[in-house]
């Protein structure tokens, strides 16, 4: 999938993975998609909550050998 | 949509019971949420620049889980609060939890708005300058001037 940015937070607990992402996506534009990996098996569940309550699309969320990618498209 | 609001009321200033005011802020920030946190009595520790007083006692802490089972006689013993919390920062550190100072600094990066309890700050004969910024300072009344508004408020 194509992406305009990239944020790993392999190895960071809860909630830096939320926090970080939410960071991540200020400084950019309406349509455009992060992708994120995260290796807390606690970011599956939080970054569907993230995307519901702000509005945010998760377009897809896989899991990789142990890591977890997601693809968040920002509002 | 309206933003939704959260307040959060710290009031133990150790270091376990310190991460859930910053976690909830954080994230509730990081959703949207407008957030303040109204720090009084030990909660007030964790506004101070310094945060290594902010430590964890395995002393009437029996839900700490410990590697050996160790009895109240020994966990009196000085330097065992520095053991403790010694051990509990490399646990955090280990499992890639970030430390309270970072999560602090986070927490005023998304705006979520300090407020400081002039009465206890009082009380305790605390410096101000010891204080980090930007903290407000102020009472319970102002405290429930946005408390009351909020859909989330919670004593921690």
């Amino acid at each position: 999938m194509n992406f305009n940015k990239e944020f790993d937070a392999s190895g960071m607990s809860c909630p830096l993975p939320i926090v970080k992402t939410k960071k991540a996506l200020v400084d950019m534009e309406s349509g455009q998609v992060l992708k994120v990996i995260a290796t807390d098996c606690g970011a599956v569940k939080d970054m569907q909550a993230f995307a519901d309550q702000t509005g945010n699309t998760l377009l897809s969320n896989t899991e990789e050998g142990g890591k977890y990618i997601f693809f968040m498209q920002k509002k | 949509m309206t933003t939704k609001k959260m307040a959060i009321i710290a009031t133990k200033g150790t270091l376990d019971m310190a991460y859930p005011p910053f976690i909830l802020a954080s994230t509730a920030a990081a959703l949207g949420y407008e957030v303040q946190i109204f720090f009084t009595f030990y909660g007030l520790q964790l506004l101070r620049k310094d945060l290594s007083d902010v430590m964890i006692s395995p002393l009437a802490n029996p839900a700490m889980p410990m590697p050996i089972p160790m009895p109240v006689m020994v966990q009196m013993l000085p330097g065992m609060e520095s053991m403790a919390t010694m051990m509990m920062k490399n646990k955090l550190k280990k499992h890639g939890v970030a430390s309270l100072e970072e999560l602090r600094e986070m927490c005023l990066e998304m705006d979520v708005k300090f407020i400081a309890c002039q009465m206890t700050v009082d009380l305790f004969e605390f410096d101000k300058k010891e204080f980090i910024e930007p903290v407000e300072y102020g009472g319970a009344s102002m405290f429930f001037g946005f408390a009351g508004e909020t859909d989330i408020c919670l004593f921690v």
